[in-house]
């Protein structure tokens, strides 16, 4: 018995070092990345491939459920609103809860699951099929040419689409609200531009985004250059990024609306 | 006559781990203009050896020179300079798969030098000639077979005509012809660009036919080094035993384990 429990607690500080470890390895990968940025702006063109891969990809799926999104609020919110007969406010309420929490957040769940995957797996299978190897063979620093130009474009796309993902939504809301439930047009769009603060509400939902932007990329990533060069290890990184920067992004969000929206 | 060798390794050891060594106590000389085969079993510590050589992991006890330099004590600045004078091919090519046959040989082209696009375009066309494929410029790796692949990655790393080529097993997974097609080109290229070249492999018969020189290394020791021939001719148990490669001898061919009654619980029943 007593070796068992000893064998679990060697275990458990096993498990401790490994993360703390990893954390060091993540914080120093990022380190390098932004040091090596300066050849993705110098050749613009890596980065702006890689912003077509990450954000004009991801296009479609931002928009088709940010126009969702929006009109699920669309019904919900009216639903509500009408209770208290105050379904004239239904744009604040969709562009609020877009632009503020919604936009940034599904934005970004998406984003993960939808480029931060994609960047995972292509930098795994390229760490295992030793084309990261050959690269430093042949001088090129990978960090360099292979990381930090998919760390920008994500990190510049990520804010645009989750804009993008609010427009949609404010004009799913629009489509249902006032198109199919017949709220009056003129105070959906009134309330609105009235009730929403450029600077609390969209400067807010925009620094989110960027903030989801890094976390998300950095994580993807992080897991694609120290993914195990093996099938598996590649399959375990892409699910780790999706798993790890959605709960990420949720935490995230907790403390920065806490820290934003303080006096509300 | 130490200037003769491009490489000098003296007394070096490596381990990850201080109670298991990968290397130890290895020796070599290799001279220029030689094309020189490390041979061995896998795990035998020749990839490792191979990597000391390139400066991606570096000797923790003894010391590594290329071309005078002493590797083990480069920084990243100095390694990464050394690199650009030496060429790698990889086991399985390691090509670009996101890049044509012709972006991945002008890679290193486009990444060291400030050759105008119509000079590159010539040396390019020039180095695919050198292996057979100038026709197949366009193609992306996920269109060629294993061979076109290799050569394709051996044109690539003597875009920049490299003084030491390392081949890291060559000859694995290629049929007959691709296979003398890649032993005829180590050899040309070695000659006509005036190179040293250390090839990693376990294919004896390439090997010895190609070669001029073999260091036979086991469990991180080199065990004996000599001409071809010399190698053949060698009675030492280990080398015999690979160079003609029978199934059993000095490496057993069961993993270690318990013994084998034990295992069927022979005792048992009778008991």
């Amino acid at each position: 018995m007593p070796e068992r429990a000893i064998y679990s607690i060697r275990r458990l500080g096993h498990a401790t070092i490994d993360s703390v470890l990893r954390l060091g390895y993540a914080a120093r990968f990022i380190m390098l990345t932004l040091l090596h940025s300066g050849t993705g702006f110098r050749r613009l063109h890596l980065t702006i491939r890689e912003l077509y891969f990450t954000g004009v990809l991801s296009l479609i799926i931002i928009l088709v459920s940010g126009l969702f999104v929006g009109m699920v609020l669309g019904f919900q919110g009216f639903q509500t609103l009408q209770t208290y007969g105050s379904e004239s406010a239904l744009g604040v309420l969709v562009a609020l809860s877009l632009v503020r929490e919604l936009g940034p957040v599904v934005a970004a769940l998406l984003f993960a699951s939808r480029a931060g995957s994609a960047m995972t797996a292509e930098i795994g299978l390229m760490k295992a099929t030793e084309q990261l190897s050959a690269m430093e063979m042949m001088a090129v620093d990978p960090i360099a040419r292979v990381v930090a130009p998919r760390f920008w474009a994500g990190f510049i796309s990520m804010p645009l689409l989750a804009a993008m993902f609010s427009a949609m939504g404010v004009f799913g809301g629009y489509l249902v609200g006032v198109v199919l439930i017949g709220v009056d047009e003129g105070s959906f769009w009134s309330q609105m531009q009235s009730a929403v603060d450029f600077r609390e509400d969209i400067v807010n939902g925009v620094i989110k985004s960027i903030v989801f932007g890094f976390a998300v990329t950095w994580i993807a990533l992080f897991e694609g250059y120290d993914a195990p060069p093996t099938a598996e290890g590649v399959s375990g990184a892409t699910t780790r990024t999706v798993v790890t920067s959605s709960l990420v992004v949720l935490g995230l969000d907790f403390v920065l609306t806490s820290f934003m929206f303080r006096g509300v | 006559m130490a200037t003769d060798n491009l490489i000098e390794i003296s007394n070096v050891d490596y381990w990850y781990d201080r109670r298991r060594a990968i290397l130890s106590g290895i020796d070599m000389a290799i001279p220029r203009g030689k094309v020189v085969a490390i041979m061995g079993i896998s795990g035998s510590g020749k990839t490792t050896l191979l990597r000391l050589i390139g400066g991606v992991m570096k000797a923790r006890k003894g010391e590594v020179k290329v071309d005078g330099q002493l590797v083990n004590k480069l920084n990243s600045d100095g390694i990464y300079k050394m690199r650009r004078r030496m060429g790698m091919l990889f086991q399985f090519g390691a090509l670009f798969t996101d890049m044509t046959v012709f972006d991945n040989v002008a890679f290193q082209m486009r990444e060291h030098t400030n050759l105008p696009e119509r000079m590159i375009r010539d040396l390019v066309y020039m180095k695919l000639h050198a292996v057979g494929l100038r026709g197949a410029h366009r193609l992306m790796p996920s269109e060629l077979s294993g061979g076109m692949a290799r050569r394709v990655a051996l044109a690539r790393a003597i875009a920049l005509d490299p003084m030491l080529m390392l081949y890291d097993e060559p000859f694995t997974g290629l049929d007959p012809i691709s296979l003398g097609v890649i032993r005829n080109l180590i050899r040309r290229l070695n000659d006509a660009l005036g190179a040293t070249s250390i090839v990693v492999t376990h294919d004896v018969q390439e090997a010895l036919e190609l070669v001029d020189y073999v260091y036979y290394m086991s469990d991180g020791k080199i065990v004996a080094h000599g001409t071809p021939q010399e190698l053949l001719a060698n009675r030492e148990p280990l080398v015999h035993q690979f160079v003609y490669g029978e199934p059993d001898g000095p490496v057993p061919f069961q993993y270690p384990g318990r013994n084998y009654a034990e295992d069927l619980k022979l005792g048992a029943r009778r008991a």
